[in-house]
């Protein structure tokens, strides 16, 4: 038994998943395309903080909403002049890709109803059990068990390499 | 009224939309020619999994945190993986003055 | 005794390489030759001083016997088991003979290189770093494998200076016939070497030892003749050994014959010689250092490390030493006919080392223990000292002659005694000392050889002094022909040849000094093969009479080339074939190329080639015509589209996908 506020927030949350995602790869402007890539980004911060996970929430507003959408946007203005329209797709190219991506969608929900398994209710858990920023912070400096310094550590070298390609690519000769 | 009384949040009501987001970046990857277009839906792609990881985390087994832990990374590396990507579409610009995917097929053989 | 000092003397050439290889270019000319020279002359003062306190600071002897003494012996390459390859210094008589004789010849040589390799306008040789790179290089690893304290090493060091050789003899490798000499010579000696290499194999199979000292334990430290050691089980070892018998002869006959071998390669005996007057392309010093005095000895030094293995195997009744006696006679009288006709006067010296090297072979072959206490052991060492002097010199001043007149060939020189009286009295030193002339070197180190030989058998005195009777002519002949005769017309004026600069004089006066008293030196109290003083002195009968020979064999020089005269044409003619056959070298290298081409390369490698070239490279190429044929046919599919890459991949997904849910839930 949910509040009648959570439910609302779900429902929300989820058409608006759905429709800018929609949105997201029909727009003919570029830009907006963008735009609406950012909404769907937010949405899915809001699931995050839904399900409990302040932090990544917080993480995924500002490293992928903040981030990432502003680097599109950045590019969107270097390679292309506001205003322009995408050329209208051919009509037999975009039934095409409906078909595939139905089909996949199809195949997929199948797989995921058929498989009762991975369907459950959202365990409850106390205030206490979802995890603290203090133990992300532990967990991500830790190298045992559920540790994730190697990873981190790699994550680090792996910035820095595309810190460094990223530069040597896109340079003016 | 006993619809919302009964009513619980269960996976499928989160896995569902993801997949949907996910089939709109496959969509939108087979059909835009716009390579930041392309990105995009790729981006779009990346998030769907990112929340794949959260639900099954949350849902299968709450008390440990591995399955946001792999999305904290996963976006560390979108955030990467996009740099690049964005570094590659601008040079290709420079090179073809066009970012339309169709025109940059020289490095097949 | 510290290792410092030995450890230096093998270190100092060797980073005198790396330097002048590394660095060699970023510097000038003069500044490479007085490093590379100063390097030397420091590694030579140090050999002497080792050598001195070996032989007399009395710290090496033991009861009036001089001890093998290990200065270092660290693990190189640890295998497994006993199998350890091991690299030391070991310090003996001959070791420290052999130090001072190349650090001497080395040093003479880096010395001499400065004025030799310029020309008249003293421009430099190009390469002339290079060239003192690759001397150090040499000098490291001949004073390695003198040094080396187990027959594994020995080898190591054996093919690195057979490295150094033919990257000396192809010094000037525009020239093509530099290039062929230097891998002539690499593939003769490796040749060789195959055989040293399956020798030191059984050797050390049957005796589970590398090392020397325990190959031939104690013959040095115990009593009159007990080179069998009973108690040393790698003599115990080689002793079963001895009684596999294999083809005819015993298993340690067979390892010493074919360790033996890989000498007569380095040392160029018959009828692995081939290579050695080919060799003389190499610049003149090179020959002097590699072909004269040092690495072409390498050989006797390694039968004379294995003598107490010989030894036995002679006592056991092998017939190793036998071997060594004849193939060493033969060559002596063959190399000292042919010196007689040739006309290049390095190709003579050469063929003269040929002989020479023969002599101490010989004088090996027929050291035995009841002939004056192997008297033929320490002649072999005595003449080796006595002749790297001399013909060092020899070499050295040839090296003048040509660097003067610009050719080799003797018939352009003629007449150039007053022209270049410095070289023509140190020449005429080393041609009385090579013909055993009293009192010069050579004498006494011929003397006792021809002692020993006459202490074997008189057919081998007779043969060897006949040898030595050959030797005298032909190197009077040689000094005639160049120094005599009646001067060429084109000696005249601004291009006379004259004597060349210090640093060329300076090496020949000082060899010359030593070759001329070097027979002075009490070897007997030095180098003996147990380390027991040996007093023989001079056997005056044997002595008078090859000083007769001599004298007779250099009057007969004297008539027939002080001056030109018909004779030598009468000679020839008497003789036409003999003549012809001489010059052309018996044929050898005709013959090798017979062997060779004719009968290796028709009837094995042609066939193999064939095979190479249809079977083998023909299935590669169907492999690689197959699949360039398939790959064009399909690489319309890499369209460089990724969006229909993007198709495919999804199908392939959705089908997948799809299959494995749809059996998951059909079947399940």
């Amino acid at each position: 038994m949910e509040s009648v506020g959570s439910i609302i927030a779900y429902v929300v949350v989820a058409l608006a998943i759905m429709i800018f995602s929609v949105l997201a790869v029909t727009t003919r402007k570029i830009l907006r395309s963008a735009t609406f890539l950012l909404f769907a980004l937010f949405a899915t911060a809001a699931v995050y903080f839904m399900l409990g996970y302040q932090f990544l929430g917080g993480v995924q507003i500002a490293v992928y909403a903040g981030g990432i959408v502003v680097l599109f946007v950045f590019s969107i203005l270097l390679t292309s002049h506001p205003g322009d329209n995408s050329s209208k797709l051919e009509s037999k190219k975009k039934t095409v890709g409906l078909i595939g991506a139905v089909a996949m969608f199809a195949v997929c929900a199948w797989s995921l109803i058929s498989r009762c398994s991975v369907i459950k209710n959202l365990p409850d858990l106390g205030e206490t059990q979802l995890p603290t920023m203090k133990q992300i912070g532990a967990d991500l400096m830790s190298s045992g068990d559920h540790g994730y310094l190697l990873p981190f550590e790699a994550i680090s070298v792996l910035l820095l390499a595309c810190i460094i390609g990223g530069i040597v690519v896109a340079r003016k000769k | 009224m006993d619809f919302l009384n009964n009513f619980q949040l269960n996976s499928l009501m989160f896995l569902i939309p993801s997949l949907f987001m996910f089939c709109c970046g496959v969509y939108g990857f087979l059909t835009r020619r716009n390579m930041i277009a392309m990105l995009i839906s790729l981006e779009l792609m990346l998030n769907a999994v990112d929340m794949n990881f959260v639900v099954f985390n949350r849902f299968l087994c709450p008390a440990q945190m591995d399955g946001m832990f792999f999305t904290l990374f996963a976006i560390a590396i979108a955030a990467a993986e996009t740099a690049v990507a964005i570094a590659i579409i601008i040079n290709a610009y420079r090179i073809a003055k066009d970012i339309d995917v169709k025109d940059l097929t020289k490095m097949k053989f | 005794m510290e290792a410092t000092l030995p450890l230096l003397i093998l270190v100092l050439p060797l980073l005198m390489f790396l330097f002048l290889g590394l660095f060699g270019k970023f510097m000038s000319h003069k500044w490479a030759g007085i490093i590379g020279t100063a390097g030397m002359g420091v590694t030579m003062i140090l050999a002497y001083y080792t050598a001195y306190l070996y032989f007399f600071s009395g710290n090496f002897v033991e009861d009036g016997t001089r001890v093998q003494y290990i200065v270092f012996n660290q693990d190189w390459l640890s295998l497994w088991g006993n199998l350890v390859i091991k690299l030391g210094f070991l310090l003996d008589p001959i070791s420290a003979l052999m130090l001072v004789v190349i650090t001497t010849i080395s040093f003479m040589v880096h010395l001499y290189s400065n004025g030799y390799m310029r020309d008249h306008h003293g421009v430099w040789e190009t390469g002339f770093q290079r060239f003192y790179a690759f001397l150090s290089l040499f000098s490291f690893s001949m004073l390695g494998l003198v040094v080396a304290t187990n027959i594994f090493q020995m080898y190591i060091f054996w093919e690195l200076v057979g490295a150094s050789s033919y990257l000396l003899i192809g010094f000037y490798y525009t020239k093509p016939s530099a290039v062929s000499a230097s891998k002539k010579a690499f593939i003769v000696t490796r040749f060789a070497d195959l055989g040293f290499l399956i020798g030191i194999l059984i050797l050390s199979f049957t005796t589970g030892t590398f090392d020397f000292m325990s190959l031939t334990s104690t013959p040095l430290a115990g009593v009159e003749n007990t080179y069998i050691v009973d108690a040393a089980t790698a003599t115990t070892a080689l002793e079963t050994g001895a009684g596999q018998m294999f083809l005819g002869g015993s298993l340690m006959t067979w390892a010493l014959v074919l360790i033996f071998m890989g000498g007569m390669g380095k040392s160029a005996m018959m009828p692995l010689h081939i290579w050695l007057p080919d060799a003389m392309e190499g610049p003149t010093p090179v020959s002097a250092l590699i072909h004269a005095a040092t690495m072409v000895v390498a050989g006797v030094y390694l039968v004379a490390r294995l003598f107490p293995l010989f030894m036995i195997n002679d006592d056991l009744g092998g017939a190793a030493l036998d071997i060594v006696t004849v193939v060493g006679a033969l060559t002596a009288f063959y190399a000292a006919v042919v010196a007689c006709t040739q006309l290049d006067i390095k190709r003579v010296l050469a063929f003269s080392t040929i002989s020479q090297i023969a002599f101490m072979m010989v004088s090996l072959g027929v050291s035995r223990p009841e002939v004056h206490d192997n008297l033929g052991y320490m002649a072999s060492m005595f003449h080796l000292f006595t002749h790297a002097m001399f013909k060092a010199l020899l070499f050295l001043g040839a090296g003048a002659l040509i660097h003067a007149v610009g050719s080799n060939d003797y018939t352009a020189m003629h007449g150039l005694r007053k022209r270049m009286p410095i070289t023509h009295i140190t020449f005429l030193v080393g041609c009385l000392a090579i013909a055993g002339i009293i009192p010069f070197s050579g004498f006494f180190s011929k003397d006792e050889i021809l002692t020993a030989c006459f202490g074997n058998s008189i057919i081998a005195y007779v043969w060897m002094s006949m040898v030595a009777g050959l030797t005298a002519f032909y190197m009077f002949r040689l000094y005639y022909l160049i120094f005599w005769w009646k001067e060429h017309k084109v000696h005249e004026g601004h291009h006379a040849p004259k004597d060349q600069p210090w640093t060329m004089t300076l090496p020949l006066v000082i060899l010359a000094i030593v070759a001329t008293f070097a027979g002075f030196v009490p070897f007997g109290d030095l180098v003996t093969w147990n380390g027991h003083p040996h007093h023989g002195g001079i056997n005056w009968m044997i002595a008078s009479i090859s000083l007769c020979v001599a004298l007779l064999a250099i009057g007969l020089a004297t008539i027939m080339y002080r001056k030109e005269n018909p004779l030598p044409e009468r000679m020839r003619h008497l003789f036409p074939n003999l003549w012809t056959w001489a010059r052309n070298r018996f044929y050898f290298d005709e013959l090798y190329m017979f062997i060779t081409h004719k009968i290796i390369f028709n009837s094995i490698c042609k066939p193999i080639a064939w095979f190479d070239r249809h079977v083998i490279d023909g299935t590669m190429d169907a492999f690689a015509s197959v699949t360039n044929k398939a790959s064009y046919a399909i690489r319309g599919l890499q369209s460089g589209n990724v969006q229909s890459y993007v198709w495919v991949y999804l199908i392939g997904a959705i089908v997948l996908g799809g299959g494995t849910v749809a059996v998951i839930f059909l079947f399940f």
